[in-house]
């Protein structure tokens, strides 16, 4: 690897954490942000020619605070402070930075970093462009392209989040307890829509699809924030077990492949194995928690070499687990999934078939309903339900799943009124 | 002589590697872990799962802790291998050994990858004699 990669992973990987302690000195996103930008830069010159400092994030944040006290300083004409080619050198400089950053300063830090992105004055629409901006440090530019919009469009969006931040207050009190399980929460559910914003994109739409790569970096930041958090490790899992499908998730055409079809021979064994070991140390905890209860389903329907292996029993309890947990007919829908496996698919249909009007907008339940009613050979009805369906989809991908199904309708239809 | 070389780097950013980025760096390793292990020198490899999927058990106290070992007054002095159903069998395991050799801790760390690597022959393949077998004879 070279010098030039390793130090742009390097500050990559210590973003959140430089960009988290530097916002607790300034108390101010922009100039935390800006702050961080001066240590990058004055770090891709320094560390090229002196080789990497022991301790980077501490380096980050002493130099990007010097830089900005300094330029603070200058304006007021009085004495600099020593510069970072000296600072990197003198170990009992760095030193006692690390060690008043411990884990517990870092672990509030970040997590008031991850906090002020998701507040609860912002829409979700400008808390992930912000997170993304604020903490994952992703340009404007390719948020915008990841939300298909112009990128003065995002850059407003992103000003504007600010702005209703520097209003509301950020709070910079070390969090009591409760107060530090009730930021997790809130963070962790900010975390999963930045993963869902790429996992739900097409296969041809790049700049979307890594950013469930980015939360799993996020989660994996949290995670060693909170190592003994049940719930951390269930959201991490839960994106890992998720993610480790992508390769097999949609065909050569961009359509997307039912896990039924899915070639398990793409599925990542590495991200697999990782999530089950965080669940089995999750489940030591016997806390249930809903990211843990997904991530159980998840790793039943990775565990089977084969869908016709698949334990739906199992999966079929754990979504009753999740509806107790957390009530709502999407998670009612995905059971019955489980349930037309084991009782059938009317027994199916009678559980869906209470929820159309709270789902009526909604793809999926049309989708499903028109697999079930297909199964009972009831066509015209199913053929309504992917009308529906494929009116609601969200991405190319759905549709042309749903095309699929109305076609082979259509063809069939055609078969019969020939004979 | 037989060594053992443990492998550090920064965990955050190894786990930032995109796919194809671990995957050039697996490929640029394994030319190396081929040549030596055609030449009988490299034995078994692993690659370990992250410090985050790790469990430690405090062997006096009998404590579970989740995360790795991170006591530094004490030096790795070895480790097992072992192939069990989960983490449960995997503890049961360390607590065995904990009562035969108390002090200091275990950490369960998941294997990532395991490269069996070249055969071990000579002085370090002591032949097995088992030690539940030798009470049952005696």
């Amino acid at each position: 690897m070279t010098d030039q990669v390793w130090i742009e992973a390097t500050l990559t990987s210590s973003r959140a954490q430089a960009v988290a302690a530097l916002l607790r000195y300034f108390r101010n996103l922009d100039i935390a942000e800006e702050a961080y930008q001066e240590a990058c830069l004055r770090a891709l010159r320094n560390w090229t020619s002196k080789g990497p400092p022991r301790d980077p994030v501490a380096w980050l944040i002493m130099v990007g605070r010097n830089a900005t006290l300094d330029n603070k300083r200058k304006t007021s004409r009085v004495v600099a402070m020593p510069d970072e080619a000296q600072i990197s050198d003198l170990e009992d400089v760095e030193t006692p930075m690390a060690e008043r950053l411990d884990d517990s300063q870092y672990r509030d830090d970040v997590l008031r970093l991850l906090f002020v992105c998701c507040h609860p004055d912002l829409p979700a629409t400008q808390q992930i462009p912000l997170a993304l901006r604020i903490v994952s440090g992703l340009s404007v530019k390719q948020i915008a392209r990841a939300f298909l919009l112009s990128e003065t469009a995002m850059e407003q969006r992103i000003t504007r989040a600010k702005a209703k931040i520097a209003e509301a207050g950020v709070p910079f009190e070390t969090p009591g307890q409760v107060e530090r399980t009730e930021r997790l929460a809130v963070v962790m559910q900010m975390i999963y829509l930045v993963f869902n914003e790429g996992y739900s994109a097409g296969p041809k739409d790049d700049t979307r699809a890594d950013l469930a790569e980015e939360a799993i970096r996020l989660g994996r930041l949290l995670l060693r924030m909170f190592p003994a958090e049940p719930e951390a490790m269930g959201l991490l899992a839960l994106m890992l077990l998720q993610h480790a499908r992508q390769a097999a998730r949609f065909d050569a055409n961009g359509e997307a492949v039912l896990m039924e079809d899915q070639d398990r021979e793409l599925w990542r064994p590495k991200l697999i194995q990782e999530g089950i070991a965080l669940i089995d140390k999750a489940m030591r905890h016997q806390r249930t928690g809903v990211y843990l209860v997904q991530a159980a389903i998840a790793a039943l329907h990775t565990r089977a070499s084969r869908f016709a292996d698949t334990d739906w029993a199992g999966i079929d309890a754990l979504y009753a687990t999740l509806e107790r947990l957390q009530p709502s007919p999407v998670v009612t829908l995905n059971r019955a999934v489980a349930v037309s496996k084991t009782k059938g698919p009317q027994a199916a249909l009678d559980m869906i078939e209470p929820l159309g009007e709270r789902l009526s907008s909604y793809f999926h339940y049309h989708g499903a309903k028109g697999g079930l009613l297909l199964m009972l050979d009831r066509r015209r009805e199913a053929r309504e339900s992917f009308d529906r369906a494929i009116a609601l989809a969200n991405t190319a991908a759905e549709a042309a799943h749903i095309r699929m199904h109305i076609d082979r309708l259509i063809a069939e239809s055609e078969t019969s009124a020939c004979a | 002589m037989m060594y053992a070389v443990l492998c550090y780097n920064n965990e955050e950013m190894v786990c930032g590697w995109t796919k194809e980025q671990d995957d050039a760096v697996m490929a640029q390793l394994s030319n190396v872990h081929d040549k030596w292990e055609r030449a009988g020198k490299l034995k078994p490899s692993i690659r370990l799962l992250p410090t985050s999927a790790a469990t430690t058990l405090h062997k006096q106290k009998d404590m579970i802790f989740d995360g790795p070992y991170a006591e530094t007054k004490e030096a790795l002095l070895g480790f097992y291998i072992i192939d069990v159903t989960g983490l449960g069998e995997g503890l049961a395991f360390a607590r065995e050994l904990a009562a035969a050799n108390p002090g200091g801790a275990y950490e369960l760390r998941p294997i990532q990858l395991y490269l069996p690597g070249a055969p071990i022959n000579g002085a370090y393949a002591s032949t097995r004699e088992y030690a539940v077998d030798k009470a049952a004879a005696e």
